[in-house]
C-alpha cells in the first residue's frame, strides 16, 4: 500500500478544480502543492515534471506525472477504480462524455476567458459564442437525469462544475446572468453543490473575483 | 457478426480522416468511406456535427461519433483486436497527453507556418514553435520502432500525418521543419510509418496534395493579410 499522490495546484484554476473534485470523488488522500502562478514563479518541480507546456493541474503518482486535467481525470478513474466511477462504461456515452469536455474547454473557456480580458465589440462577440456554447452544453441535461452522466455525477459534471466558480466572474463582466438564459444549468449547478467533493473543492466565486479584478490590475486592464 | 453500419465521412486531404481509416483497416473493419466537400458543406454534415461542422464524422449503427482522437478510443473499444492503446493507465495517459499536444502545438504552428507568405517575422516564430514540439516528441520515441512499441498504436496513428503531410507543408512553404539532424528518430519512424503495409496504401495522392495546400497557403495568406 501507500500510494504517493502530489498535485501541483494553482487555486483559482477551474482545470485544478477538476483533478482535485475527481481525487475526492475517489476519497484520494494527497499532498497539495500550491504554484504561485500570479507571480510567475513557476517552481522547479513543475518545470521538471511538465517541461511540454509548464502548466497545472500536474498529477503525480508514485513520482510519475500526469497532466492536461481532463487526462488525470480519466488516469484517476482508471487507477482507483473500485468506486465512484466517473466515465460511463458504455463505449458511446464514454464517446459523447470526451467530446463535450472537449468542447467546454474550446469554446466555453476561451470565450469566458475574453469576457473578463477584453472590452467592446470583442467582449460582445465573446458573450455570444459563450450563451450559445452554454446553451449547446445544457441540451445535454435531459429532463429525467440529474446529472450530465445520468444518474450518477461524472466525468463530464466534473469537466464543467469546475467552472461555477467563475460564474460570478464571467455574469458581472459580461453584465447577463446564466440562469436567465440556462435555468436547467444552474439547477444542475446546485446539485452539484450538495456533493462535499465539489463544495470543500471550488472556491468561492467572490475570491475568484478578487483574483480576476488583480490580475486586471498587473496587466493594465483596468 | 451480423452487418454493422459503418460509416466514415471524410475529407480526401484531411489527416484527421486518416487516422480514422487507419484504425479501421489495422482492425479489419468493413466501413463506408463517403467524402465530403468541406467547402460546400452539406446538408448531412450540418445534421450530424452542427457543433463544429466539421469531418471526420464516424457512424456505428446509427450513433455519431466526432473528434477524431475520440473516434480512435471508440473505435479500439468496440473492435478490441488489435489493441491501439495500452493497457497501462499511466502510458495511456502518456498517449492521450502526447497526441493532444501534437494537435495544439504541432499542426497549427506547421500548418500557418506555411501559410505565413507575407509574414517572415510570423512564419519564424511559427516554425520555431513547430520545431520546438518535434523535439518533445522526438524524445517519446525513445528507441522504439513505432511510439507504440512494435506495432502501430494510437499515438503513430495520431501522429501519422507528420509522416505525410508535414514533408508537403515543409515543401509548400519553402521550409525544413524536419530537420533529419535535429530530429533522427522521428525521421526513421517516419519511413517505417509511410511504408508500413496498410498506411502505405491508404494515402492521398502527394501530387494533388502539394497543389492543394499551395492553393489553401495562398488563400490563408491573402485572408490573415487583410485582417492584420
Amino acid at each position: 500500500m501507500g500510494d504517493e499522490v502530489v498535485l501541483l495546484d494553482f487555486w483559482p484554476s477551474m482545470f485544478c478544480a477538476r483533478t482535485k473534485i475527481a481525487l475526492a470523488e475517489k476519497g484520494v488522500s494527497y499532498e497539495l502543492k500550491e504554484e504561485d502562478l500570479l507571480g510567475n514563479m513557476k517552481s522547479q518541480m513543475l518545470i521538471e515534471l511538465n517541461p511540454a507546456l509548464k502548466k497545472v493541474p500536474v498529477l503525480i503518482h508514485n513520482g510519475k506525472p500526469v497532466c492536461e486535467s481532463l487526462i488525470t481525470v480519466e488516469y484517476i478513474d482508471e487507477i482507483w477504480s473500485d468506486k465512484a466511477p466517473l466515465l460511463p462504461s458504455d463505449p458511446y456515452q464514454r464517446a459523447q462524455a470526451k467530446f463535450w469536455a472537449d468542447f467546454i474547454d474550446n469554446k466555453i473557456w476561451s470565450s469566458g476567458l475574453k469576457l473578463w480580458s477584453t472590452k467592446g465589440e470583442i467582449l460582445e462577440e465573446a458573450k455570444v459564442e459563450f450563451i450559445e456554447s452554454l446553451k449547446l452544453l445544457e441540451g445535454n441535461l435531459g429532463d429525467n437525469k440529474p446529472y450530465f452522466g445520468g444518474e450518477t455525477f461524472g466525468f463530464l459534471d466534473i469537466a464543467f462544475i469546475s467552472f461555477y466558480a467563475w460564474f460570478y466572474v464571467y455574469e458581472t463582466f459580461g453584465s447577463f446572468t446564466i440562469e436567465a438564459h440556462c435555468p436547467k444549468l444552474i439547477e444542475w449547478a446546485k446539485r452539484c453543490l450538495q456533493k462535499e467533493s465539489v463544495s470543500k473543492t471550488l472556491p468561492e466565486q467572490l475570491k475568484i473575483y478578487d483574483f480576476v479584478l488583480l490580475v486586471n490590475k498587473i496587466y493594465g486592464r483596468d | 457478426m451480423a452487418s454493422e453500419e459503418v460509416k466514415l465521412i471524410g475529407f480526401w486531404a484531411s489527416p484527421y480522416r486518416f487516422r480514422v481509416e487507419w484504425a479501421l483497416i489495422l482492425k479489419g473493419v468493413e466501413y463506408e468511406y463517403i467524402e465530403e466537400d468541406i467547402f460546400n458543406k452539406s446538408p448531412r454534415l450540418l445534421e450530424l456535427n452542427p457543433v463544429y461542422k466539421k469531418i471526420p464524422i464516424f457512424i456505428h449503427n446509427g450513433k455519431v461519433v466526432l473528434e477524431s482522437l475520440v473516434i480512435l478510443e471508440y473505435i479500439d473499444e468496440i473492435w478490441k483486436n488489435n489493441p491501439l492503446l495500452p493497457q497501462d493507465p499511466y502510458e495511456r495517459a502518456m498517449i492521450r497527453f502526447w497526441a493532444k499536444f501534437a494537435d495544439d502545438k504541432l499542426v497549427l504552428s506547421a500548418y500557418f507556418a506555411m501559410c505565413s507568405l507575407e509574414d517572415e517575422k510570423v512564419k519564424a516564430e511559427k516554425i520555431t514553435i513547430a520545431m520546438e514540439a518535434l523535439e518533445r516528441i522526438e524524445g517519446e520515441l525513445k528507441g522504439k520502432s513505432f511510439f507504440g512499441g512494435e506495432s502501430i498504436g494510437y499515438l503513430d496513428l495520431a501522429l501519422g500525418w507528420i509522416s505525410y503531410w508535414l514533408p508537403v507543408f515543409d515543401e509548400v512553404g519553402s521550409m525544413k521543419i524536419i530537420d533529419p539532424i535535429k530530429f533522427p528518430a522521428i525521421v526513421s519512424w517516419m519511413n517505417r510509418f509511410a511504408n508500413h503495409k496498410v498506411i502505405k496504401n491508404k494515402l492521398p495522392p502527394r501530387d494533388k496534395m502539394v497543389i492543394y495546400f499551395q492553393e489553401r497557403s495562398k488563400i490563408i495568406s491573402a485572408t490573415l493579410a487583410k485582417n492584420k
